[in-house]
This record gives C-alpha cells, sequence and structure tokens, in this order.
C-alpha cells in the first residue's frame, strides 16, 4: 500500500531546533493569555457599565472577536493594519491577533464567573467601607479568578493551538514555523509534522497538567 | 479607504468563497456529528478500559492544531496513494475534528440524562434501544443543541485553516484579492463582515434556544 519510505531519523536530526521553536510557541501563547485576562477584565466591567460609550466597543469587541475566524483577525493585524501604514512583525501580529481572541472570549468567561458570585458579596464589601473600585479588586476579582480557572485553562491550550496560524503571516521561529521551514528544505512532510503533532499534544498535556497542579495548591480549602 | 477599486465581480467573487467556506463546513458536519454520534454512544455506554483507545485517538485530534492536522493529513492521502483531491481532505481532515469535539458534546449530553430516569425507563420494561432513543434522546438534545450549534461554528470559522492545502475559500478569496487590488483593510473588512453575518445570528440564534430551554427546566 506505501510506496514511500518513511525517514524518521531525519526528522528526530531537527528535533533541538523544533524544541526551540516549542519555547517560542509557548512564549506567545503565554503572553497573548496575560494581555487577553488583563483586556478581558476591563472588557467584562465594560460590559455590563451604564454608559453606552462604554458598552458598545466592549460588546463590538467580543462580538467580532467570537464570530470571525482566528486566522482573520491574525490577517487583519498582519496586512489590514498596512493600509494605515502600520506594519507588524509577524510575531507581534500573531501576538495581537491571538490576545484579541483571547480577550473575547476570556471576558463572556468572566461575565458568566461575575454572575455566579453573590450580590451580597458585593453588598458585604460596600458595608465595610470599600469603594466600588476596591469591592471589585478585593472581593469579586480574587473569585472570579477562581470560579472561571478552568476555563482559562482551556483557552490557554486554545491559544497553543492558535499560535500554529502564524505560519500563514510568516511567523518562521515558532514550532509551525521552524517545520515549515524544515519541510521546505528536505520535503519530509510527514515525519516532520507528526513529530510538531506529537510535540504540541505533549505541550498541551503539560499546559493542563501545570493548571491541575496549581489549581490543587491554590483552590484546597 | 472607501473609495475602493473592489468590482461587483469581486464581490461575487468573495461570496462564491463564502460558499465553498459553507460547503465544507456542511460536509464536516454532517460527517462529525455522524461520527461524534456514534462515538459519543459508545463512550457513554461502554466501560473505559474497552474504549480507551478511542478516547486517546479523540483527546489527540483536540489537543493538536488542525493546520497540523490538515498537513498531515494531506500528506498521509499522498503517501497511502489515496489520490484525494484538497477538497476531500479538508473535508476529511475537519470531519475527523468534528467528531473528536462532537463525541465530547454527546458524551455530556448523555451523562447529564439522571442515572434514575434511565433506570425508569428501564423498570418500565423499556429495552436499551428505546431507553436510548425515547428517553434519553429527547432529553440529551435539549443539553446538547446549543453546545452543537457553537461547535458548528467553531468549524465555520476554523474552516478557513484549508486555504492552506490551497483551497480557495472565503479567507484564501479575500487574500487574493488584496494581492490584486492592494486594499487590505477594506477588503478583509468585507470579508469579516460576511463572517460574522454567518456567525452571529446563529450564534445569537443558540444562545436564545439555551436561555428558553432552561426556562423550562
Amino acid at each position: 500500500m506505501f510506496d514511500y519510505t518513511f525517514q524518521w531519523r531525519q526528522a528526530y536530526r531537527h528535533l533541538p531546533r523544533m524544541l526551540e521553536g516549542a519555547l517560542v510557541t509557548l512564549e506567545i501563547a503565554v503572553l497573548s493569555l496575560v494581555i487577553g485576562i488583563t483586556i478581558a477584565v476591563l472588557l467584562a466591567v465594560a460590559r455590563d457599565s451604564k454608559s453606552i460609550w462604554l458598552r458598545a466597543p466592549a460588546t463590538a469587541w467580543v462580538e467580532v472577536a467570537r464570530n470571525t475566524p482566528a486566522l482573520f483577525q491574525i490577517y487583519m493585524a498582519h496586512f489590514g493594519l498596512g493600509s494605515f501604514g502600520i506594519y507588524l512583525s509577524p510575531y507581534v501580529a500573531l501576538l495581537a491577533g491571538i490576545a484579541f481572541n483571547n480577550a473575547g472570549y476570556l471576558c463572556e468567561t468572566f461575565r458568566g464567573a461575575l454572575r455566579a458570585i453573590p450580590q451580597t458579596q458585593t453588598r458585604a464589601g460596600r458595608s465595610l467601607g470599600m469603594g466600588q473600585a476596591q469591592t471589585f479588586r478585593l472581593i469579586l476579582m480574587p473569585q472570579m479568578f477562581r470560579i472561571s480557572f478552568l476555563p482559562t485553562t482551556n483557552q490557554m491550550v486554545w491559544a497553543i493551538l492558535m499560535t500554529s496560524l502564524g505560519v500563514t503571516v510568516g511567523m518562521a521561529t515558532d514550532l509551525t514555523g521552524i517545520t515549515q521551514n524544515l519541510n521546505a528544505r528536505t520535503f519530509r512532510t510527514f515525519e516532520l509534522f507528526a513529530m510538531a503533532a506529537v510535540l504540541y499534544y505533549l505541550i498541551a498535556k503539560a499546559v493542563m497538567l501545570a493548571a491541575r497542579l496549581i489549581a490543587w495548591r491554590l483552590f484546597r480549602y | 479607504m472607501f473609495d475602493t477599486a473592489m468590482t461587483w465581480n469581486d464581490l461575487m467573487f468573495m461570496l462564491r468563497g463564502a460558499g465553498v467556506t459553507l460547503w465544507i463546513t456542511a460536509i464536516a458536519v454532517g460527517g462529525g456529528t455522524a461520527l461524534g454520534l456514534v462515538f459519543g454512544v459508545m463512550r457513554s455506554a461502554l466501560s473505559p478500559w474497552v474504549t480507551w483507545p478511542l478516547a486517546f485517538v479523540l483527546d489527540v485530534l483536540r489537543s493538536v492544531p488542525l493546520l497540523i492536522q490538515l498537513v498531515l493529513a494531506n500528506s498521509f492521502q499522498a503517501i497511502a496513494g489515496f489520490g484525494w483531491s484538497p477538497f476531500v481532505t479538508s473535508c476529511v481532515g475537519l470531519a475527523l475534528y468534528t467528531a473528536a469535539l462532537c463525541t465530547e458534546v454527546v458524551r455530556g449530553a448523555i451523562l447529564s440524562v439522571p442515572e434514575t430516569t434511565r433506570r425508569a425507563a428501564r423498570s418500565l420494561g423499556m429495552t436499551w434501544a428505546q431507553d436510548q432513543t425515547q428517553i434519553v434522546f429527547p432529553m440529551a438534545l435539549r443539553v446538547g443543541l446549543p453546545s452543537w450549534i457553537n461547535l458548528t461554528l467553531g468549524v465555520m470559522k476554523d474552516s478557513a485553516l484549508v486555504l492552506w492545502l490551497g483551497i480557495i475559500e472565503l479567507l484564501r478569496a479575500s487574500q487574493i484579492l488584496v494581492t490584486r487590488l492592494q486594499e487590505p483593510m477594506f477588503i478583509l473588512l468585507v470579508a469579516g463582515a460576511i463572517y460574522f453575518l454567518i456567525s452571529f445570528p446563529v450564534a445569537r440564534f443558540g444562545e436564545r434556544l439555551e436561555k428558553r430551554w432552561r426556562e423550562h427546566d
């Protein structure tokens, strides 16, 4: 059936370079998640605010992020902004695209978590003489992060998977980019991408395991 | 920015691309859901000791980037000598990916049906198949359908990745126009608007369905 000789050794030789790429992938994913979480908290506050000037842009952000492909968002950052004379490098464009996407999804996660916190918590905070911002920062936000910890880990895994899209805008240093470069040089497509797939799987599992450990350490009573 | 060189013909070109996107989505979701239903029922009915190989494969499909899966599927079909066109390859790749996600939706929905309800059905003399089709399925549908709608929209958005295999779907079509007309912002905005118009109403419908069905619990 197979008129093909698998050359695993050839692909295996490039493992160190691919591992370097895996680090870049992880770096982008972590950065995009941190930026995403920061923006998502602001968006979550803005979406539930009374002022339409805050609510409308936040809602637009969330709906666009959730209803268009991640690849489109990265294209927008890389090619689209070029119309305004803003030229982002593939790295920055990829990071911006994923962070934009993360922020949109996490905003909804956080809003759901905020709704799950009893109203009495806010009132208790205010009764103790805390300001509105203080109550949010010291009472609501820690609980919000705790409730949304699992969905946030899932978002982290998606962020890792999304970094693979960078190759379409010329990203050459992350795992997919390096694999694609090696592929162009050696034509060992199946072997190289199979190894990349294994690495992605291991990264995703490692992140899930780390999250599990962190949750176990942080959230025990 | 708004005086564009884009013609109606170019817009038709993009809409044809959107048609390809919808076609691929329909085929992938159709095939993926059929597989997902079978796998989901298997995963919920059989012991984990029996289904772990299946669970592992589906877990891999969910943990590896779709782009890598598509490239692998494409090179595998070439290695195996199937001679599939990129369109068939992407449909198969996306369908397997959909199946992996759909299995979890189906399994979660089935497991949400209380054990006692199913025992009651069996106590009334229903067979396993009757219990599945007349008790579990209607109850699980209410839990699973909103997630399934989200899943379908997710696959529609992820189907943009098949441009890597050389299929001219919506995003690839707009990229071709960008190369020709050099107006990236305007053309991408049109493409984004088309994606949004497809996705947003369906997402809203799903949300409403979820809310309405929850009220009657």
